[in-house]
């Protein structure tokens, strides 16, 4: 592992050069990207562009062959595990909605409140006044209040996408990985997420993965693209719409 | 919230309430029959029947160890049988070492066996097993550290689904192996047998089986109230997430590993208790206990009875082992296929077991009546789009018959009692 060149100030994520291989393909090529605090980042490419192997490799999923991923300037990421990796600070929220289907919708959340990840803690957990407002808060923020006493898995496919969404809010992230949260969801859930987002780029760091060019619009934040493993372009999205190499990239297929 | 989920879970566990006041009926009753009534009696209780029944309560307890790490966790174990055989042959060797001079061979050290291959010392595995307290305390270590060590490895190396069964399932054979030669010290082919009395009281008595009855009454009640604490706490939570969606619950910042290794060592050592309880009731712990048939069978068990519940896994031993009784009795040559068929039935069509059986039958009910009425709601129907705000999502979590889990509030208390 290369040691880390120095990184710049107030940088909460930092990649750089960092390559990942399945049997010859290398499904990340040498790629880079820095997120600030309290930033917000659509990041759209083709399939295959690299997005999951990506979020695998930050969320400590996968080793990348070789690069640099530090998170908070001096916190190395490939050193560490998935769980260790949550608890510094970094959630993430799949493609498909992945929620606790036989729990129900407060206890997914009051499983994912912060603190006392530990067994025996766990074995011995109260639920306190002050998590229980904060779970309320939650509840409310993702508008599932009146679906508190259900189970996940009869919610709706947005409904769990919002369920998920607020486990992570529970989680105090400092930075949040999204992928694809518009999928499967009707205009008026789109629209509501994208508002959601907004709210919480206020406070916390996100990166959006996302196919929805119409979602992604109502993000209105910076958008990178990617396109075999590495970074094609980086800008607005009008600018990014407008790059010739994107074109060809999303019309060539 | 906080409230209501206690209130709720008292009313919840109804079932489990109810089947802890039979065990503590039982634990004096089956003693009272046995030891009050005289033989002739319409109540009386033959030492045979005290003991059969004091087996059922062990495979019972045995059958909440599985639940815990199936039912709750998803770890399918094939393998308990070996940590109920381990706790046995603890018991087994204070039991032994209990018999002293009485022996064929009146060696006051070594038991017969040993006489017998001309060993002339004790091993230094046998030591301190005279002391009951030690040896009560192995039946807990020796499955305990089994357990630790080997779900350390399995665990941390995140072997999972049928991996992690198969070698469960090895572990289990390659014990029974062992325990078959003659020269690892436990009696090999025999085992352990011809044990005569237990703190000083006589096994035969029926005043010892009594008790003997009585203890694991006790054991099974207290095994399930230990399993009630551990599902109902946060950590219950966690498994269920860990069953459910084992990379979320990591995503979350949950140690998989430890909340595995965890619960399996809780469960291998009930199974030891379990099987400590069995040996001086059936008199004999050969290394036919680890045979990889008995630990399936404590799978059955639990499937049968509706895994997730505990009390299903009770239920289940129980009918089980009832059934095996009767078959064996009948028609000795048809029980393993009998045992096979009932795993099939219960796989195709009891996915919940028997204790899930009510609320199936309920939902085919309210499916028939809602197919029968399409335009008129049913209650049901007309509750869940009361709870929803936007009708246009209504439409969407309408329940559907063919849907497995139903998004209607009714749901609730099905899904509740795996919680």
């Amino acid at each position: 592992m290369s040691k880390p060149k120095h990184i710049p100030q107030n940088t909460l994520l930092y990649v750089d050069g960092v390559t990942k291989s399945f049997d010859g393909f290398k499904a990340l090529n040498s790629l880079s990207l820095i997120m600030e605090p309290g930033e917000m980042r659509a990041i759209i490419g083709p399939n295959g562009a690299g997005k999951t192997t990506m979020m695998d490799v930050i969320t400590g999923k996968l080793r990348p062959d070789e690069g640099i991923v530090m998170f908070e300037q001096d916190i190395d990421l490939t050193q560490h595990d998935e769980a260790e990796i949550a608890n510094l600070g970094i959630g993430r929220k799949f493609q498909k909605p992945s929620v606790i289907e036989n729990l129900t919708v407060f206890e997914n959340l009051e499983l994912a409140l912060s603190g006392g990840r530990g067994v025996f803690q766990s074995l011995l957990h109260k639920l306190s006044n002050q998590s229980f407002g904060r779970i309320e808060e939650v509840l409310e923020l993702i508008r599932l209040q009146d679906k508190r006493s259900w189970l996940a898995g009869s919610l709706s496919h947005g409904q769990k996408q919002w369920l998920e969404i607020g486990m992570l809010i529970m989680q105090e992230p400092r930075l949040l990985l999204i992928d694809e949260p518009a999928a499967g969801m009707t205009d008026e859930e789109t629209a509501l997420t994208a508002e959601l987002f907004k709210q919480l780029a206020q406070d916390h760091s996100l990166v959006v993965v996302e196919h929805d060019m119409d979602f992604v619009k109502a993000l209105d934040c910076p958008v990178t693209v990617l396109h075999e493993g590495s970074v094609l372009a980086q800008g607005t999205l009008e600018q990014v719409q407008q790059n010739q190499q994107v074109i060809e990239v999303y019309l060539g297929r | 919230m906080s409230r209501s989920i206690i209130v709720s879970f008292l009313m919840r566990d109804k079932v489990g309430n109810a089947l802890l006041a039979v065990l503590l009926a039982l634990a004096i009753i089956v003693p009272f029959c046995s030891l009050v009534f005289e033989p002739g009696d319409t109540f009386y209780l033959s030492s045979y029947w005290v003991t059969l029944l004091g087996k059922y309560l062990c495979y019972a307890l045995l059958a909440v160890a599985v639940d815990l790490v199936w039912g709750y966790c998803g770890i399918l174990s094939l393998g308990h049988g070996a940590f109920f055989a381990l706790g046995g042959y603890a018991m087994g060797m204070y039991l032994m070492r209990q018999i002293g001079e009485r022996g064929v061979y009146a060696n006051p050290l070594l038991p017969d066996f040993m006489v017998f291959l001309n060993w002339t010392e004790l091993p230094w595995y046998w030591q301190g097993f005279d002391m009951f307290g030690f040896a009560m305390l192995m039946v807990l270590l020796v499955p305990g550290a089994l357990a630790f060590l080997f779900g350390f490895l399995a665990f941390r190396s995140r072997v999972t689904g049928v991996y992690l069964s198969i070698i469960t399932q090895a572990l289990t054979y390659a014990l029974m192996l062992a325990f078959f030669r003659n020269d690892m010290g436990f009696g090999g082919n025999n085992g352990l047998t011809d044990f005569k009395d237990i703190l000083g009281f006589n096994l035969q008595h029926p005043g010892t089986r009594a008790a003997l009855f009585s203890l694991s009454a006790l054991a099974l009640a207290g095994g399930y109230l230990l399993c009630r604490f551990i599902v109902n706490s946060k950590l219950g939570r966690v498994l269920i997430a860990i069953r459910d969606s084992e990379s979320r619950t990591r995503f979350i910042g949950y140690r998989v590993e430890r909340f595995k290794l965890f619960v399996f060592v809780v469960s291998a050592m009930l199974a030891g208790v379990a099987g400590a309880l069995y040996v001086p009731q059936v008199g004999i712990i050969n290394p036919g206990e680890f045979a990889p048939l008995n630990s399936i069978e404590s799978i059955v068990w639990v499937a049968v009875g509706g895994r997730g519940t505990l009390f299903g896994a009770i239920f289940g031993a129980w009918m089980v082992n009832f059934g095996k009784t009767w078959f064996t009795g009948a028609f000795p040559e048809l029980w393993l296929f009998f045992l096979g068929g009932l795993f099939v039935v219960t796989t195709l069509w009891l996915p919940k077991g028997v204790v899930g059986l009510s609320a199936q039958l309920s939902k085919m009910r309210r499916s028939k009546a809602a197919s029968v009425a399409v335009s008129e709601k049913s209650p049901v129907q007309a509750q869940a789009v009361e709870a929803e705000p936007q009708p246009q999502q209504a439409s969407q979590v309408a329940p559907e018959p063919e849907q497995q889990a139903e998004p209607t509030p009714k749901n609730l208390d099905q899904g509740a009692a795996n919680v």
